[in-house]
């Protein structure tokens, strides 16, 4: 079953997919917007965002989100709350497939962000949801007065460890390294909390427990001694990897899997393809540089449109 | 509240779960919970979509805090399919519509 000819399809739901859904429907794109089974992005799994321009008391993540969506459906973006299965995103007309439904346009834009990483050691998965976690808002509740752990050091490790002290009797940040990738004020923020305890050069081997977890069997990186910390949590939050697999192979990506751009625009090596958000960017990777360039994506995808006008075979199937 | 759910509590739970002669699907979520937010419309569709079959009961962890430690809830949103009285299926995470209808095929039947 296939549908009309749209000008945008949108896939993503996070920062930059809903900034370009609000652009391309107010460039009157009637954009469709792909918002996956998990609407919002990586915003709601966060609390206090206060780093995002207009909200000088900070915002709530999820009500951040619930904000961009609701102006997104305000100037009519259509969004369907779907996994994209695959895309097609060769010749005049693109097809996006999802949920058995094959959905047509001239022009895509790609904002399917990054997917929080896990370590991959022994029993982490065996244990995610028993323990493990690489959501702090949505689990640290159930670890009050506990000893947990979170794994990371850069500036979602600092703000998780920071959160989980409300909970938390101690919460102890393993780092693998003894420097810190965060910035100074997080890094700070976490120093001064009596609650936080740190492990550095300490890399995590296994994750321990039957049911739940019960600790984390650690091995200085300097002199290889293994260790056992006691833990009833470990909260994950090393970093991400960017979702390109729906267009391996197709499109150009870096080694660490982020999609190529034709920089400062949002132009991909295919014509009428744009990129935007985690999706693309490996250096900043803030909501505001997210939302950004799901803009400039809109804008671009506005232009080229404007210059690739309906071909008759479209005028025909109703495009 | 979506419209095709029931609200349980602590309270409640034993007579609307435990008891229920129908396959009752419990939700744990609470409003801080952001993937909670996103998985709530699709369990509310899924509950109108089989209304004969199952009922979907929403429980806040927050306000209800001695059955979530009862059945050891870690993480949310988990779901738990209760079939006379005892927990039959934990789906933990949030997931979109096609991967939960299908984890809870067995009891759409």
């Amino acid at each position: 079953m296939t549908t009309d000819v749209r000008d945008v399809v949108i896939i993503g739901s996070g920062p930059a997919g809903y900034t370009a859904a609000v652009y391309a429907a107010r460039a009157q794109l009637n954009p469709l917007v792909f918002e996956g089974s998990q609407f919002g992005g990586a915003l709601m799994t966060t609390t206090d965002v206060e780093n995002y321009p207009g909200f000088a008391d900070g915002i709530m993540g999820p009500d951040l989100m619930g904000q961009m969506r609701d102006q997104a459906k305000r100037f009519g973006a259509e969004l369907r709350a779907e996994d994209v299965e695959s895309v097609d995103l060769t010749g005049p007309v693109r097809s996006v497939t999802a949920n058995g439904r094959v959905y047509r346009a001239r022009a895509v834009i790609l904002a399917m962000g990054a997917a929080a990483r896990y370590l991959g050691v022994p029993g982490e998965q065996r244990l995610l949801g028993r323990g493990v976690s690489s959501c702090a808002t949505c689990d640290g509740f159930f670890f009050r007065d506990q000893d947990i752990a979170v794994a990371g050091g850069g500036d979602s490790a600092m703000e998780e460890a920071t959160f989980l002290t409300r909970f938390a009797r101690s919460v102890t940040v393993v780092h693998r390294r003894d420097e810190f990738r965060a910035s100074r004020i997080m890094l700070e923020r976490a120093r001064h909390d009596p609650k936080i305890r740190w492990r550095t050069n300490a890399v995590i081997e296994e994750v321990l427990g039957e049911g739940s977890v019960t600790g984390l069997r650690l091995r200085d990186s300097r002199s290889g001694q293994e260790s056992v910390l006691d833990a009833t949590a470990m909260f994950v939050a090393i970093g991400h990897d960017p979702r390109s697999r729906l267009v391996a192979g197709v499109l150009d990506t870096d080694d660490d899997g982020y999609l190529r751009t034709d920089s400062p625009s949002t132009r991909t090596a295919i014509a009428g393809v744009f990129a935007a958000g985690d999706l693309v960017d490996r250096t900043y990777r803030q909501a505001i540089t997210a939302a950004g360039s799901g803009c400039s994506a809109a804008i671009d995808a506005e232009r080229w449109l404007a210059e690739h006008p309906v071909g008759a075979e479209l005028v025909a199937s109703g495009g | 509240m979506g419209a095709n759910t029931v609200d349980v509590t602590d309270t409640s739970f034993e007579a609307d779960v435990l008891k229920s002669s129908k396959t009752v699907v419990v939700d744990f979520w609470a409003s801080w919970c952001g993937p909670c937010k996103m998985v709530a419309p699709v369990l509310d569709e899924i509950a109108g979509e089989n209304k004969e079959r199952l009922t979907v009961a929403k429980l806040d962890v927050d306000a209800n805090p001695s059955i979530a430690v009862s059945y050891e809830i870690r993480s949310i949103p988990t779901l738990i399919v209760f079939q006379d009285g005892q927990p039959v299926k934990h789906i933990i995470g949030a997931k979109g519509k096609a991967e939960l209808l299908s984890d809870l095929s067995d009891y759409l039947g």
